[in-house]
């Protein structure tokens, strides 16, 4: 039997565990579907396209245990203080391998009508909302994405009805820790900011050392008219972890959407955003940062849809990769033929600390419209020399001139992020991810 | 204060430095004048010890040490300063950030402690109002968008700021009006005492009629061949380079 099935029958057995665990649910004949799906699904490979840069192979090498079948019984887990963000008073969601834990979470109360809650709670509480609103902008299904809805369970939902304001950020913290089993942990996430809301969301993905994991996320987003919500992921993972994420953000008129993805963790790393720009005057911006080195694999995909005229899209991804990492961005830009007077501009620039890392760099523009202004750009390079003497002639460590250069590089994504305790927190991880690079 | 003896040096294999020797003593202004090509560059990148440079044989003496096998980032700490003939942009760093992070390096192995973010921007507007510098650059990026100029001076900026024992100055007066030379003269007459030293780089002779050397040297394919006083550089002026070319022995 071949590696890929083998894996494909633990998951299908895993299923029917599962479904005896959870009992009935409001999930369930969505699951039920969905495995039957799965089970008639390929996992990606390097022959399809848009995966030709990056080799799941290795993830299927590992048995995973779907939440909640793993029973996290770690006590290490009683203090999140070092995770939480210095300084920052946010409505805090905890989850441990993908699991909502209410006691480590504090939401904090918020006007009638907007909901702050994980996923399985609401599930409960009010599955009429989820019916509406789940799987709705769901789109370019695989078998990862398949094997999260089997396992349809718990995520987080944040709603914002009409003219609503969250004041606060939303910061989730989604943590996996290290256990004898290796936990296969499956967000599913939801965002619905209605008409003129606003809301800004801090998601983040951190695992203990050396544990061996799977992260395998799917998130939908919807940005109403006038919306702006603006949605930050720090992917802190361990670097024994795996990860897959996608998101699907659907955008209406006048709207604008913010976008952040900095990676830093994880041996592989595959990152799906789909924008859909289904009005007129809509934003989109979308920064990315990968610091990879050892063996990292680190993939941003992104998909961006003008269907409707005079929208602006501006995507600007940089990255720093060491030793054997390898970077992949694909960026394509699709202008369909109504939508005149589109600008949309693309960036991705990677510098390589050694010989041995690589980038993949593809950008891709589909473009029907006759009256665009569409850019795109992407270098690989090293760090400039020239300027790495020159500040060590005046003094600096070897050690110090490198990372100042590799701080002024990434400074134009850095400086995006317009809350300052997250910039001093992503700042820290970039420091402390410097540290771990061997000049 | 520094010996440089016998050096020889290759950029890419190819020998430009072919066995130099000066010595420079505290309170002395050393002019380094001589044709394009001359090895002049090479010889100020050699003492700051930029890496595309390979020193293959000869000796550089600052303070008593040989510094050849010195990273640049030391030679700095020990107060050796090079101002550049093309001062580099560093986009997204301040220049606060670049000169507080050198000072401090500095300060450092001198085992004194950091400077306050107070007594730093006092040091920077007091340095900056020699040169006619308006202290807010400091917010700005390195170099970057600044005019050839305003690059040269922010080298004299940092040599004022940085204080070091020994500053080499390579080419420092190429493409400056004869305002900013005033100015950036100004700046290292200021720097100058009777405890540090200056290495001029120069093609023209213009630059000396401001900043007075002690001595003056022609550098020609790789090699000291004519020393004098600042009399010297008059007469290359009014006469240029060529006879003291054919006072070389023809080599084949």
């Amino acid at each position: 039997m071949s590696k890929e099935k083998n894996i494909k029958n633990w998951y299908l057995d895993n299923f029917n565990k599962f479904e005896e665990k959870v009992k009935a649910d409001s999930f369930s004949s969505f699951r039920k579907e969905a495995t039957s799906k799965f089970e008639n699904s390929e996992f990606p490979t390097r022959k399809e396209e848009e995966w030709k840069y990056t080799n799941v192979s290795p993830i299927l090498d590992h048995e995973f245990t779907p939440a909640p079948l793993f029973i996290d019984e770690s006590k290490d887990l009683q203090s999140i203080e070092e995770y939480k963000i210095e300084n920052l008073d946010v409505h805090l969601l905890v989850f441990k391998n993908g699991v909502f834990d209410k006691v480590l979470s504090n939401i904090e109360e918020v006007e009638d009508g907007i909901i702050i809650e994980s996923l399985y709670n609401l599930s409960k509480s009010n599955p009429e909302f989820i019916s509406k609103h789940l799987s709705k902008n769901n789109k370019t299904i695989n078998a990862f994405n398949l094997l999260n809805n089997a396992f349809t369970y718990d995520g987080f939902v944040v709603y914002v009805p009409k003219n609503k304001v969250v004041e606060k950020p939303i910061h989730i913290l989604n943590i996996a820790s290290d256990s004898i089993n290796k936990p296969l942990v499956q967000p599913r996430n939801l965002v619905v900011a209605e008409e003129n809301s606003q809301v800004k969301i801090i998601t983040e993905y951190i695992g203990n050392k050396n544990a061996e994991y799977f992260t395998n996320i799917l998130t939908e987003i919807s940005v109403d008219e006038n919306a702006n919500v603006t949605f930050y992921k720090l992917q802190n993972e361990s670097t024994t972890a795996y990860h897959i994420d996608k998101t699907d953000i659907y955008q209406k008129g006048s709207s604008v959407f913010n976008h952040f993805s900095l990676s830093f963790g994880s041996k592989i790393a595959r990152n799906d955003i789909n924008v859909k720009l289904d009005g007129e005057q809509i934003e989109s911006h979308l920064y990315g940062l990968y610091l990879g080195n050892e063996e990292q694999h680190i993939d941003h995909h992104t998909f961006i849809e003008h269907a409707k005229p005079n929208c602006m899209s501006n995507e600007l991804y940089k990255g720093i990769l060491d030793d054997k990492a390898r970077g992949v961005f694909s960026g394509k830009i699709l202008v369909d033929q109504i939508a005149q007077k589109t600008n949309a501009f693309q960036s991705n620039k990677s510098v390589l600390l050694s010989n041995d890392a690589s980038v993949d760099a593809k950008p891709q523009l589909e473009i029907y419209a006759d009256d665009v202004k569409c850019s795109h750009g992407a270098t690989v390079g090293k760090l400039d020399e020239e300027a790495y003497f020159y500040i060590q002639s005046r003094g600096v460590s070897a050690e110090a001139a490198r990372s100042m250069l590799i701080r002024a590089f990434i400074d134009d994504v850095v400086s995006e992020i317009k809350i300052d305790e997250l910039r001093e927190k992503v700042n820290h991880t970039i420091f402390e991810h410097l540290q771990r690079v061997e000049f | 204060m520094i010996k440089i003896k016998n050096l020889h040096a290759n950029v890419e294999g190819t020998e430009i430095l072919k066995g130099i020797n000066l010595e420079v003593n505290p309170g002395e202004i050393h002019a380094i004048m001589g044709p394009n090509g001359s090895g002049k560059s090479t010889l100020a990148n050699v003492l700051a010890g930029h890496e595309a440079y390979e020193v293959t044989a000869g000796e550089i003496i600052f303070d008593d040490t040989n510094i050849i096998e010195m990273d640049p980032d030391e030679r700095a700490r020990e107060g050796l300063f090079l101002a550049f003939q093309y001062p580099i942009e560093i986009p997204g760093v301040s220049n606060a950030v670049f000169l507080k992070t050198a000072i401090n390096e500095i300060r450092k192995h001198n085992g004194v402690e950091e400077i306050s973010a107070k007594d730093f921007l006092a040091l920077i507007r007091e340095k900056a109002e020699i040169l006619g510098m308006d202290s807010s650059l400091i917010s700005r990026s390195v170099n970057q968008g600044f005019s050839g100029g305003e690059k040269k001076r922010n080298e004299i900026l940092q040599l004022l700021t940085l204080n070091p024992k020994l500053a080499v100055l390579d080419e420092t007066d190429s493409g400056l009006d004869i305002d900013a030379l005033k100015i950036v003269s100004h700046g290292v007459n200021e720097f100058k005492n009777e405890n540090n030293a200056v290495i001029l780089v120069t093609h023209y002779q213009r630059l000396l009629d401001y900043i007075i050397p002690d001595f003056v040297h022609v550098l020609y394919k790789g090699k000291i061949v004519k020393s004098g006083d600042k009399n010297l550089a008059l007469e290359l002026e009014e006469r240029g380079y060529d006879w003291i070319i054919k006072e070389q022995p023809q080599t084949v």
